[in-house]
Protein backbone atom coordinates (compact mmCIF):
# COMPACT_ATOMS: atom_id res chain seq x y z
CA UNK A 1 0.00 0.00 0.00
CA UNK A 2 1.10 3.53 -0.79
CA UNK A 3 2.46 5.36 2.28
CA UNK A 4 4.25 8.55 3.19
CA UNK A 5 7.51 7.72 5.01
CA UNK A 6 7.97 8.84 8.60
CA UNK A 7 11.57 9.32 9.78
CA UNK A 8 12.66 9.20 13.39
CA UNK A 9 15.41 11.54 14.47
CA UNK A 10 16.19 11.48 18.17
CA UNK A 11 13.02 12.36 20.05
CA UNK A 12 11.24 13.62 16.95
CA UNK A 13 9.34 12.27 13.99
CA UNK A 14 9.85 13.93 10.62
CA UNK A 15 7.52 13.82 7.66
CA UNK A 16 8.09 15.42 4.28
CA UNK A 17 5.01 15.35 2.10
CA UNK A 18 6.28 15.28 -1.46
CA UNK A 19 3.32 13.92 -3.37
CA UNK A 20 -0.09 15.28 -4.23
CA UNK A 21 -2.00 13.26 -1.62
CA UNK A 22 -5.37 11.78 -2.31
CA UNK A 23 -7.72 11.69 0.67
CA UNK A 24 -7.09 8.10 1.71
CA UNK A 25 -3.35 8.64 1.69
CA UNK A 26 -3.81 11.65 3.99
CA UNK A 27 -5.88 9.56 6.40
CA UNK A 28 -3.24 6.80 6.36
CA UNK A 29 -0.57 9.35 7.24
CA UNK A 30 -2.71 10.62 10.11
CA UNK A 31 -3.07 7.09 11.51
CA UNK A 32 0.59 6.17 10.94
CA UNK A 33 1.78 9.30 12.71
CA UNK A 34 -0.48 8.81 15.70
CA UNK A 35 0.70 5.23 16.05
CA UNK A 36 4.29 6.31 15.49
CA UNK A 37 4.14 8.86 18.31
CA UNK A 38 2.85 6.27 20.75
CA UNK A 39 5.31 3.60 19.64
CA UNK A 40 8.47 5.73 19.59
CA UNK A 41 7.43 8.00 22.48
CA UNK A 42 8.30 10.93 20.29
CA UNK A 43 8.26 14.38 21.89
CA UNK A 44 7.53 16.17 18.67
CA UNK A 45 6.40 15.87 15.07
CA UNK A 46 7.66 18.03 12.24
CA UNK A 47 5.67 18.06 9.00
CA UNK A 48 7.31 19.68 6.00
CA UNK A 49 4.71 20.81 3.43
CA UNK A 50 7.05 22.91 1.27
CA UNK A 51 6.34 20.66 -1.72
CA UNK A 52 2.57 21.00 -1.42
CA UNK A 53 1.05 23.20 -4.12
CA UNK A 54 -2.29 23.41 -2.37
CA UNK A 55 -3.76 22.76 1.06
CA UNK A 56 -7.50 22.28 0.82
CA UNK A 57 -9.98 21.79 3.65
CA UNK A 58 -9.31 18.06 3.79
CA UNK A 59 -5.55 18.41 4.18
CA UNK A 60 -6.14 21.31 6.57
CA UNK A 61 -8.34 19.11 8.70
CA UNK A 62 -5.71 16.35 8.62
CA UNK A 63 -3.04 18.78 9.88
CA UNK A 64 -5.37 19.94 12.67
CA UNK A 65 -6.16 16.34 13.62
CA UNK A 66 -2.50 15.37 13.75
CA UNK A 67 -1.73 18.37 15.96
CA UNK A 68 -4.62 17.55 18.30
CA UNK A 69 -3.83 13.84 18.54
CA UNK A 70 -0.14 14.41 19.14
CA UNK A 71 -0.98 16.90 21.88
CA UNK A 72 -3.10 14.29 23.61
CA UNK A 73 -0.12 11.94 23.34
CA UNK A 74 2.15 14.57 24.90
CA UNK A 75 3.97 15.56 21.71
CA UNK A 76 4.15 18.89 19.87
CA UNK A 77 3.46 19.25 16.16
CA UNK A 78 4.98 21.89 13.92
CA UNK A 79 4.03 22.36 10.28
CA UNK A 80 6.79 24.00 8.26
CA UNK A 81 7.44 25.40 4.80
CA UNK A 82 3.98 26.51 3.73
CA UNK A 83 4.22 28.39 0.44
CA UNK A 84 2.94 31.99 0.52
CA UNK A 85 0.33 31.34 -2.21
CA UNK A 86 -0.95 28.39 -0.18
CA UNK A 87 -1.20 30.54 2.96
CA UNK A 88 -3.16 33.25 1.10
CA UNK A 89 -5.54 30.67 -0.34
CA UNK A 90 -6.00 28.84 2.94
CA UNK A 91 -7.11 31.98 4.76
CA UNK A 92 -9.50 32.92 1.96
CA UNK A 93 -10.88 29.40 2.02
CA UNK A 94 -11.74 30.05 5.66
CA UNK A 95 -9.10 27.90 7.34
CA UNK A 96 -6.66 29.41 9.77
CA UNK A 97 -5.40 26.07 11.16
CA UNK A 98 -6.25 26.72 14.79
CA UNK A 99 -4.11 24.72 17.18
CA UNK A 100 -1.43 24.04 14.58
CA UNK A 101 2.00 25.53 15.23
CA UNK A 102 3.85 26.64 12.15
CA UNK A 103 7.38 27.71 11.28
CA UNK A 104 8.91 29.06 8.10
CA UNK A 105 11.35 26.22 7.51
CA UNK A 106 12.65 22.93 8.88
CA UNK A 107 15.42 24.58 10.88
CA UNK A 108 13.08 26.99 12.65
CA UNK A 109 10.54 24.25 13.20
CA UNK A 110 13.17 22.06 14.79
CA UNK A 111 14.26 24.75 17.21
CA UNK A 112 10.62 25.34 18.11
CA UNK A 113 10.23 21.64 18.97
CA UNK A 114 13.47 21.58 20.93
CA UNK A 115 12.46 24.66 22.89
CA UNK A 116 9.07 23.12 23.65
CA UNK A 117 10.57 19.88 24.97
CA UNK A 118 13.21 21.76 26.99
CA UNK A 119 10.48 23.82 28.59
CA UNK A 120 8.48 20.72 29.41
CA UNK A 121 11.52 19.10 31.02
CA UNK A 122 11.98 22.15 33.22
CA UNK A 123 8.40 21.96 34.37
CA UNK A 124 8.21 18.21 34.93
CA UNK A 125 11.77 17.09 35.27
CA UNK A 126 12.54 14.51 32.64
CA UNK A 127 10.15 11.60 33.22
CA UNK A 128 10.88 8.03 32.30
CA UNK A 129 10.23 8.74 28.63
CA UNK B 1 -15.77 35.27 -25.37
CA UNK B 2 -14.78 31.93 -26.78
CA UNK B 3 -14.09 28.54 -25.34
CA UNK B 4 -10.77 27.67 -26.97
CA UNK B 5 -10.31 24.27 -25.42
CA UNK B 6 -12.33 21.93 -23.26
CA UNK B 7 -12.08 18.54 -21.64
CA UNK B 8 -14.36 16.46 -19.44
CA UNK B 9 -13.05 14.10 -16.78
CA UNK B 10 -14.81 11.44 -14.76
CA UNK B 11 -14.73 11.63 -10.97
CA UNK B 12 -15.31 8.32 -9.28
CA UNK B 13 -12.40 7.89 -6.87
CA UNK B 14 -10.16 10.06 -4.71
CA UNK B 15 -7.38 9.52 -7.27
CA UNK B 16 -9.65 11.22 -9.81
CA UNK B 17 -9.87 14.24 -7.48
CA UNK B 18 -6.06 14.45 -7.63
CA UNK B 19 -6.16 14.19 -11.44
CA UNK B 20 -8.71 17.04 -11.63
CA UNK B 21 -6.42 19.21 -9.45
CA UNK B 22 -3.43 18.44 -11.65
CA UNK B 23 -5.20 19.17 -14.93
CA UNK B 24 -6.74 22.36 -13.50
CA UNK B 25 -3.24 23.48 -12.51
CA UNK B 26 -1.88 22.75 -15.99
CA UNK B 27 -4.65 24.73 -17.64
CA UNK B 28 -4.42 27.60 -15.16
CA UNK B 29 -0.72 27.91 -15.98
CA UNK B 30 -1.43 27.75 -19.72
CA UNK B 31 -4.05 30.50 -19.35
CA UNK B 32 -1.45 32.72 -17.70
CA UNK B 33 -3.03 32.95 -14.24
CA UNK B 34 -0.73 34.22 -11.49
CA UNK B 35 0.63 31.75 -8.96
CA UNK B 36 -1.86 32.89 -6.30
CA UNK B 37 -4.78 32.67 -8.74
CA UNK B 38 -3.63 29.22 -9.88
CA UNK B 39 -3.51 28.10 -6.26
CA UNK B 40 -6.98 29.52 -5.60
CA UNK B 41 -8.71 27.83 -8.51
CA UNK B 42 -6.90 24.52 -7.98
CA UNK B 43 -7.91 24.56 -4.31
CA UNK B 44 -11.52 25.37 -5.26
CA UNK B 45 -11.41 22.55 -7.84
CA UNK B 46 -10.23 20.15 -5.15
CA UNK B 47 -13.11 21.09 -2.84
CA UNK B 48 -15.74 20.80 -5.57
CA UNK B 49 -14.35 17.56 -7.02
CA UNK B 50 -14.45 16.06 -3.52
CA UNK B 51 -18.07 17.22 -3.11
CA UNK B 52 -18.95 15.59 -6.44
CA UNK B 53 -17.41 12.35 -5.21
CA UNK B 54 -18.56 12.33 -1.58
CA UNK B 55 -22.00 13.94 -1.82
CA UNK B 56 -22.92 13.34 -5.45
CA UNK B 57 -21.68 9.76 -5.60
CA UNK B 58 -19.31 10.65 -8.43
CA UNK B 59 -19.77 12.66 -11.60
CA UNK B 60 -17.79 14.78 -14.02
CA UNK B 61 -15.50 17.78 -14.11
CA UNK B 62 -15.43 19.88 -17.25
CA UNK B 63 -12.54 22.27 -17.87
CA UNK B 64 -12.85 25.15 -20.31
CA UNK B 65 -10.15 27.58 -21.33
CA UNK B 66 -11.78 30.95 -22.04
CA UNK B 67 -10.31 33.64 -24.26
CA UNK B 68 -11.75 36.98 -25.19
CA UNK B 69 -10.08 40.09 -26.49
CA UNK B 70 -10.02 41.55 -23.03
CA UNK B 71 -9.11 38.61 -20.85
CA UNK B 72 -8.36 34.95 -20.40
CA UNK B 73 -9.71 32.60 -17.81
CA UNK B 74 -10.49 29.10 -16.71
CA UNK B 75 -13.99 27.77 -16.13
CA UNK B 76 -14.66 24.54 -14.27
CA UNK B 77 -18.00 22.76 -14.07
CA UNK B 78 -18.70 19.94 -11.64
CA UNK B 79 -21.79 17.86 -12.22
CA UNK B 80 -23.32 14.88 -10.49
CA UNK B 81 -26.60 12.99 -10.52
CA UNK B 82 -26.64 12.51 -6.77
CA UNK B 83 -29.32 13.40 -4.22
CA UNK B 84 -29.13 17.17 -4.83
CA UNK B 85 -29.03 19.93 -2.22
CA UNK B 86 -32.37 20.77 -0.57
CA UNK B 87 -31.29 24.14 0.84
CA UNK B 88 -28.53 25.80 -1.18
CA UNK B 89 -28.38 28.86 1.05
CA UNK B 90 -27.73 26.66 4.06
CA UNK B 91 -25.18 24.55 2.14
CA UNK B 92 -23.28 27.75 1.31
CA UNK B 93 -22.90 28.71 4.97
CA UNK B 94 -19.46 28.34 6.49
CA UNK B 95 -19.32 25.39 8.81
CA UNK B 96 -22.48 23.71 7.59
CA UNK B 97 -21.76 20.08 6.76
CA UNK B 98 -23.60 16.84 6.21
CA UNK B 99 -20.46 14.87 5.41
CA UNK B 100 -18.48 15.19 8.61
CA UNK B 101 -16.02 17.64 7.05
CA UNK B 102 -15.34 21.23 8.01
CA UNK B 103 -18.20 22.62 5.94
CA UNK B 104 -15.90 24.93 4.00
CA UNK B 105 -15.94 23.19 0.64
CA UNK B 106 -18.76 25.00 -1.13
CA UNK B 107 -18.48 28.36 0.61
CA UNK B 108 -14.69 28.30 0.32
CA UNK B 109 -14.79 27.45 -3.39
CA UNK B 110 -17.13 30.40 -3.90
CA UNK B 111 -14.74 32.78 -2.15
CA UNK B 112 -11.81 31.49 -4.19
CA UNK B 113 -13.52 32.12 -7.53
CA UNK B 114 -14.39 35.27 -9.49
CA UNK B 115 -17.67 33.76 -10.66
CA UNK B 116 -19.71 31.06 -8.98
CA UNK B 117 -22.93 29.41 -10.06
CA UNK B 118 -24.80 26.54 -8.46
CA UNK B 119 -27.80 24.63 -9.70
CA UNK B 120 -29.27 21.76 -7.75
CA UNK B 121 -32.50 19.85 -7.70
CA UNK B 122 -33.37 17.26 -5.08
CA UNK B 123 -33.33 13.78 -6.57
CA UNK B 124 -31.68 14.94 -9.78
CA UNK B 125 -28.23 16.24 -8.94
CA UNK B 126 -26.01 19.27 -8.62
CA UNK B 127 -23.99 21.40 -11.00
CA UNK B 128 -21.44 23.95 -9.80
CA UNK B 129 -19.57 26.25 -12.17
CA UNK B 130 -16.65 28.46 -11.16
CA UNK B 131 -14.50 30.83 -13.18
CA UNK B 132 -11.23 32.50 -12.42
CA UNK B 133 -10.02 35.30 -14.69
CA UNK B 134 -6.50 36.37 -15.34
Amino acid sequence: MERIPILKMGDYLLVTIQVDMHDRLALTLQDDLTEGIAKTRARGVLIDISSLEIVDSFIGRMLGNIAAMSRVLDAETVVVGMRPAVAITLVELGLSLPGVRTALNVEKGMSLLQAASAEQENVNGRGER
Amino acid sequence: MAVVKDETMTIKSSEDVVRVRQLAREWAVAQGLSLVDQTKIVTAASELARNTLDHGGGGTARLEALNSEARRGLRLTFEDHGPGIPDIELALKDGYTTGGGLGLGLSGAKRLSNEFEIFSRVGEGTRVTITRWK
